[in-house]
């Protein structure tokens, strides 16, 4: 069902799986708020993943699907983090759908 | 796993006064998503797609253009363009976007994707194709 993540007082609109209508609506503060939501504490590690994303999509306007954003990954942070065991481990849910949701980006392109 | 297949999606439209374009694209990263053979091919007003410099501000859509250089991370190595087509719309290479690959057979050396093909080429490329799928 669609509706609001409450931020502060402000409502944040999302549609009927979680990801937030306006992009430019986001903010740390609504990360953690969805992140609850989801069942995930935010640490360290989970913010370098929605960074990562956030900076992926300023660059080429695309949520990357899961195989990319592993490939991705593992070129920047190295095998160890580009892999599909540490995302899910992070994100139990699907990597790329739960991490987009978090970070405010659309749902990914060819994510089912 | 089941047979791969040869996917080639034809682009002949302007990016922009339709949705043929941003369509295509969305299908083109599912398509790739899911480890499907994906080359795409640009001719006609199509190639107005890989033309760089989009400013789309006066449009009220939002700049797609960058997505096209994501291709390459989604391992899509083949892009055909039509010679005759730029040369009619008075474009060529160095008009295109720089769409690269990493080639895994090369020790990830980045290439160029965009391959410039004659019309004749473009037609063999079609026959080739197990499924081609036009916008």
């Amino acid at each position: 069902m669609s509706g609001f993540y409450e931020v502060n007082g402000k409502q944040v609109p999302h549609d009927e799986e979680g990801y937030i209508t306006n992009l430019s609506d986001w903010s740390k503060e609504l990360a953690e708020v969805i992140a609850k939501n989801e069942g995930i504490d935010m640490t360290d590690e989970h913010w370098e993943v929605v960074n990562f994303l956030r900076e992926y999509y300023d660059e080429y306007q695309i949520a990357p699907a899961i195989r990319v954003l592993v490939k991705a990954m593992k070129k920047k942070f190295g095998p160890e983090k580009g892999n599909n065991k540490y995302l899910y481990e992070l994100f139990p849910y699907g990597p790329a759908k739960q991490a987009c949701k978090i970070a405010g980006l659309p749902k990914p392109t060819g994510c089912v | 796993m089941s047979e791969v297949k040869n996917f080639l999606y034809v682009n002949r439209k302007a990016p922009h006064g339709t949705i043929y374009a941003l369509e295509s694209l969305e299908v083109v990263l599912i398509g790739a998503a899911f480890e499907q053979d994906v080359a795409l091919a640009f001719l006609d007003d199509g190639v107005f797609q890989l033309v760089k410099g989009w400013d789309t501000s006066e449009l009220g859509v939002k700049n797609f253009q960058p997505a096209y250089t994501a291709l390459g991370d989604y391992d899509i190595s083949k892009i055909y363009v039509e010679r005759e087509s730029l040369e009619e719309r008075g474009l060529s290479e160095d008009d295109l976007l720089e769409l690269t690959y990493e080639d895994e057979d090369d020790d990830w050396a980045e290439k160029s994707s965009i391959r410039i093909v004659s019309r004749e080429e473009m037609a063999q490329i079609m026959r080739d194709a197990d499924v081609i799928l036009s916008f």
